[in-house]
């Protein structure tokens, strides 16, 4: 700290200028008034977010159906892998108050140990969330969008989700993706769904234990599960495509909105920690090099630190209101 | 560089020996908030489904977890403890005050449209 700090000559003059109210030097302050500004900003996000979701609030997607996956696993097991990162983000925020600590007591190697664990920890987050993003744009099941762009399921009479691919009958369709090198070359098109709207009503006529489940909530908070008349005549009369996966256009899982706060907030969040791992990276070569030795002062860590702290506080938050809410 | 931490959480209910030894104790804490998150996420109750204030009794749990655990992250992790008051109100009050004012304004606008659709003025439900 007292590197940092010029001597003005009015240290204890009140009136000068030397008077330190908050005992805390210039760089800690203002990463504290950074992080205040970018809490804000997050709190906007998730604000919206709320926004969005008390507006849709009787069709809104249920989190537990989305994200139930787990690397290398097969089977439904709802929260438990975003569980096993937040463990990561707080256990790497444990890692980093510690090299705090043993800043403070100028112990170089446990330094460089701590920061080199946080940095691990981190990079484990960036890539569970990659692998996170990964499964959500791939999809589960499948989903039929209506002309109105509501979502339509498939369910079997035990409530069991059905994928479309596994009743969809498949013809032999003459229409083929257009590219730019099989006509107007200025025209091209996104891929195509794998299945048009006939098959899948076709396969849904050919399954007579197969119904349509709507995003409209229940009083008990669960999916309408349509009765098979009603659910042949909704495709035959609504259906408009077949939707796998999310994007920023369209959702499997319900409402579009979902998918794109879901890709703005995590993303956003990502991107932090992101930079925060590159910061770290910075600060560890810094360590090693001993530049905080010669310095004095392993303020520098707890600069980095205090943003590293945030990024999981934020996390915290998105966890709640993303997963468990 | 104050060395001086404040070693003692729960209002001085538990005291740590070490800053070390409390950083590890704040873990514990933080893992155990979280894994009670996670099993009544898993689970859901029936009886925590009643609703208190608007919302679902489980909702409110969720989000009074996730607020001790935001306080002991910036407490602990961040040293608020140990800063003068006048950082700690700075900070802290600002953003408390702003994002409540944030938070209630985007909410109550996003039930009033739940409100116009679901009341019939607007048919979207096709």
């Amino acid at each position: 700290m007292d590197t940092t700090v010029v001597n003005t000559g009015t240290e204890g003059k009140t009136w000068g200028g030397g008077n330190q109210p908050l005992k805390a030097s210039y760089g800690k302050m203002m990463m504290w008034f950074f992080i205040l500004s970018d809490a804000l900003t997050f709190s906007g996000f998730l604000a919206a977010y709320g926004f969005s979701r008390f507006k849709f609030i009787g069709s809104w997607p249920i989190a537990d159906e989305v994200f139930t996956h787990i690397p290398f696993f097969h089977g439904n097991y709802p929260m438990i892998y975003v569980a096993f990162m937040t463990f990561i983000l707080i256990m790497s925020s444990v890692t980093m108050v510690l090299a705090v600590d043993a800043g403070h007591h100028m112990k170089k190697a446990k330094v460089t140990i701590y920061m080199f664990l946080t940095i691990i920890g981190g990079l484990i987050f960036v890539g569970s969330q990659a692998w996170e993003w990964a499964t959500f744009i791939k999809g589960d099941y499948g989903a039929i969008q209506t002309n109105g762009g509501n979502i339509l399921q498939f369910v079997d009479t035990d409530g069991n989700r059905v994928a479309v691919r596994d009743i969809a009958i498949s013809e032999h369709g003459e229409r083929v993706q257009h590219e730019r090198k099989s006509g107007l070359w200025f025209v091209s098109e996104g891929t195509l769904p794998s299945y048009t709207i006939d098959e899948v009503y076709n396969g849904l006529e050919a399954n007579p234990n197969v119904l349509v489940r709507t995003q409209t909530l229940t009083e008990d908070g669960k999916k309408t599960v349509l009765s098979r008349e009603e659910s042949l005549k909704q495709i035959k009369e609504n259906g408009k495509l077949v939707v796998e996966g999310a994007n920023l256009h369209v959702n499997e899982y319900g409402s579009p909105l979902f998918a794109d706060f879901f890709f703005f907030i995590t993303g956003f969040h990502g991107f932090h920690v992101f930079s925060g791992v590159v910061i770290n990276i910075i600060i560890f070569f810094n360590v090693i090099l001993g530049t905080y030795e010669r310095r004095g002062s392993y303020e520098m860590v707890e600069k980095v630190g205090l943003y590293w702290h945030f990024v999981d506080l934020v996390w915290v938050f998105v966890f709640t209101f993303f997963y468990l809410v | 560089m104050a060395h001086a931490h404040k070693l003692e959480i729960f209002r001085g209910l538990l005291k740590f020996k070490s800053n070390t030894q409390k950083i590890w104790g704040v873990l514990i804490l933080l893992s155990i908030i979280t894994a009670i998150e996670v099993v009544l996420g898993i689970y859901k109750p029936e009886a925590l489904e009643a609703k208190v204030i608007g919302m679902k009794l489980l909702n409110w749990i969720f989000i009074i977890l996730t607020i001790v655990k935001a306080y002991y992250i910036t407490w602990d992790f961040m040293h608020m403890r140990d800063e003068t008051k006048g950082l700690r109100r700075a900070v802290i009050w600002t953003g408390v005050f702003l994002i409540c004012y944030l938070i209630f304004i985007l909410l109550q606008e996003g039930g009033y449209i739940e409100g116009v659709y679901s009341s019939g003025f607007i048919k979207r439900d096709f």
